[in-house]
């Protein structure tokens, strides 16, 4: 992989990530985390993580869409554009966010094998299969279990709604 | 009060649609291959093919004044058809006909008559309203033009595309 | 660009990367080029049928006035237009479009009106990408990029298309492209699910996520609806299960079939413009360039489904009798394009398939097209595909 364009992939990735936070307007905000995505995107086609590549579009593209139009009906635009930073807060968040920058740099220092260089990979079917493979064979129990609970997690929404109406 | 609506009760093959898709691709298609085969013929291609000679005789085209069997301008400057054009498009500027003149009986002539063909809706409440028969809404219909003065048909232009229409009420020729 | 082909294709042969990297651009531009001259005249199509459905003629006037050139290259060029009747009205389209007004309204989001139109046509276009229109020609892959998870792919980028919309809508400002925006994209994301559930089946039977596998495997087991007659060798007297997998292949055929006109916002499912009553839609505000690109964002689309549903179900390239091209010599050149011919006729007739439907069927209610997409597609192509899992399971 060439890191030239890792780097700009990455760099596309965090900026509109800190995009995301850093934006007034919930509706430009929405749009970053959605170009932030495409940056991760990129990044896991070039480590031939084609599969988790595409879907990483696929999910998030839909699921910010929905998070977007959630913006402009429930929020008022205006008064989040007019909303004032507190000092304090402001203060705070940066330590804390520097705090736990720091920890992840202490933890990658003293872990070696961060430091080495990992031949591509070369796998004898696509990911896509090998994905499968592992779902539906080792992790089969409890990806079946996890379907289950978010049926459950949906029938109870449905209920839910259904109630307040009557 | 609340109306209640009988439901037709659908078959299997209605409730699942696709038979009636099927249907009406026949019905579409039959005409696109009709229309193929040149069975159709509904369209007139206008410049080439004209529906002149379908027009009937009420057909309303653009009003134009008309002259009488002897060459007189039948418009006896009365001004009505000004007063009732319901957009105003008429303008008119009644002259008067010296008494030795051999119409001097009629005393009154248009110095100009200017109709402006983008205003007139066609309405024919001029050809209705003129006492002397004098305005006819003919059967011009294709008018164009490249600029705005061009469709300001002034008394010229409109007599030319009036002509002459005999046959019609002549009463300043008794009282000669 | 080196570069990028390394970064997309980790384990090439680094002499191999010009080769790959010259072809991939002559696709490109080649497939391109056949694509909006595919658009154009699609337009052109779609005016020229309705009108002949409806007992009229269409545009037949502005043809090629070859005699406006009077002598070039000392030839007396006859004036072809009443022969050529209506062959020039794309053209003519274009030039009254680019000569319009453009009008941007005061109150509109500037940047997010400008970046919407771009969004939907570039989706259409960028899904082009993999799907193989073509066999081979001179041993190169008639696919712009041959990846794993063909499919996937195409319906990422279309889910990226719906921005466009909404965008579009919402920075429009104003109240008609708002609701027609919200219209679209419950619609869209709606019918997306369907669209993606129905094609799972295909890829059970084939066993691979990529559409040239999918399409080597209809050369070799007949097109996926009409699997007996094209076949490269017909084994009639197949099993029982070779029968049976027809019908939830028929059944994704026309749940995908429905879920494409959804998609891309045709009759009976155009909600999203509505063009007589529902004031436009989403690009209400949008004039001259603008909303041409939506326009032709839309009949790309069309073109990008088509070609999507011929890959999958209708045998792609494949006609039988026609062998495949591909081997290095002036026959398998000649087959090679012939090839992509049969391809893009295959994408005409469906083309001309939308435009009859379009003055076939009412538009449906929003309530019924909901329910329509909610409560059947989306149940009969789940059911689909446990019963295409079963049949391949259990029927030998
Ligand atoms: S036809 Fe009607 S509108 Fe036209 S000039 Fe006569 S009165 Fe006026
Ligand atoms: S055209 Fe008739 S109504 Fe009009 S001024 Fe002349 S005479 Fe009077």
């Amino acid at each position: 992989m060439s890191p030239t364009l890792f780097w700009i992939f990455a760099a596309i990735t965090l900026g509109f990530g800190a995009a995301t936070l850093i934006n007034r307007n919930p509706v430009a905000s929405a749009l970053s985390l959605a170009v932030s995505f495409l940056g991760l995107a990129a990044l896991f086609t070039s480590l031939s993580a084609t599969f988790i590549g595409i879907v990483q579009v696929l999910v998030y593209a839909g699921a910010v869409m929905v998070l977007f139009l959630f913006i402009i009906m429930l929020l008022d635009l205006k008064a989040e554009q007019r909303r004032q930073v507190r000092l304090s807060a402001l203060i705070g968040g940066v330590v804390i966010a520097g705090l736990f920058a720091s920890q992840v740099v202490l933890v990658l220092r003293h872990f070696p094998k961060g430091n080495h260089e990992f031949p591509p990979l070369s796998l004898p079917h696509p990911d896509a299969v090998n994905i499968g493979l592992t779902l539906f064979g080792h992790y089969n129990l409890p990806f079946q279990v996890i379907g289950v609970l978010i049926l459950v997690a949906s029938i109870g929404v449905v209920v839910l709604s259904k109630r307040e109406l009557n | 009060m609340a109306y209640k609506v009988s439901r037709p009760n659908l078959t299997f093959a209605e409730k699942i649609y696709l038979p009636s898709v099927l249907a009406g691709l026949r019905i579409t298609l039959g005409h696109l291959w009709r229309m193929l085969r040149g069975k159709t013929h509904v369209v007139m291609q206008y410049p080439e093919e004209k529906w002149d000679s379908h027009l009937p005789e009420y057909y309303r085209g653009a009003p134009t004044l008309v002259r009488d069997e002897h060459g007189r301008t039948r418009c006896v400057s009365c001004q009505l058809c000004e007063f009732i054009c319901p957009p105003r498009a008429i303008r008119i500027k009644p002259g008067e006909i010296p008494a030795g003149d051999k119409f001097g009986k009629v005393e009154k002539y248009p110095a100009e008559f200017d109709i402006d063909m983008l205003r007139c809706i066609y309405c024919g409440l001029c050809q209705e309203v003129c006492p002397e028969q004098a305005i006819f809404l003919q059967k011009q219909y294709a008018l164009t033009g490249t600029a705005r003065t061009q469709l300001m048909h002034n008394k010229e232009k409109l007599l030319e595309m009036g002509g002459i229409k005999t046959g019609l009420v002549n009463k300043w020729n008794e009282k000669k | 660009m080196n570069a990028i082909l390394q970064f997309l294709h980790p384990l090439i042969d680094p002499a191999s990367i010009p080769f790959l990297l010259w072809t991939t651009l002559a696709k490109s531009i080649g497939l391109l080029c056949i694509v909006l001259v595919m658009v154009s005249y699609t337009v052109y199509a779609e005016r020229r049928v309705s009108s002949l459905i409806q007992d009229r003629l269409g545009p037949n006037r502005t043809g090629f006035p070859l005699s406006l050139f009077g002598n070039l290259f000392g030839i007396k060029w006859r004036d072809w237009s009443p022969i050529l009747g209506g062959l020039g009205q794309p053209i003519a389209d274009a030039v009254k479009l680019l000569l319009k007004e453009e009008f941007t309204p005061a109150f509109v989001k500037k940047f997010y009106f400008w970046i919407a139109p771009g969004l939907g046509i570039g989706a259409a276009i960028v899904s082009l990408a993999v799907i193989p229109f073509g066999s081979k020609i001179w041993g190169v892959d008639m696919v712009i990029a041959n990846i794993d998870i063909g499919p996937l792919f195409v319906f990422a980028i279309s889910s990226l298309g719906v921005y466009g919309i909404v965008l579009a809508g919402w920075s429009s400002n104003s109240k008609y492209p708002f609701l027609g925006a919200v219209r679209s994209t419950s619609q869209l994301i709606s019918y997306e699910l369907s669209l993606g559930l129905s094609v799972v089946p295909l890829f059970m039977i084939v066993g691979k996520l990529n559409l040239v596998d999918l399409v080597s495997y209809q050369v070799q087991n007949g097109w996926m609806i009409l699997p007996g007659i094209t076949a490269a060798k017909p084994h009639l007297p197949g099993t029982l299960g070779s029968y049976l997998i027809i019908v939830p292949i028929l059944i994704s055929f026309i749940v995908f079939t429905i879920a494409m006109f959804a998609e891309t916002n045709r009759l009976p499912f155009d909600l999203p413009e509505g063009e007589t009553e529902l004031v436009g839609g989403y690009h209400t505000e949008y004039s001259s360039l603008k909303f041409a690109l939506f326009f032709l964002g839309e009949y790309t689309a069309m073109i990008t489904g088509s070609s999507f549903i011929v890959t999958l179900f209708l045998g792609a390239w494949h006609f039988p009798g026609i062998p495949e091209g591909g081997a290095p010599s002036l026959a398998g050149l000649l087959l090679g394009f012939v090839n992509i011919g049969v391809f893009f006729v295959k994408v005409i007739a469906f083309l001309l398939f939308f435009i009859a439907i379009r003055w076939t069927l009412p538009r449906f209610r929003y309530d019924q097209l909901m329910k329509l997409g909610w409560i059947y597609f989306f149940e009969i192509a789940l059911v689909n595909i446990f019963l295409t899992a079963l049949i391949l399971a259990f029927v030998p």
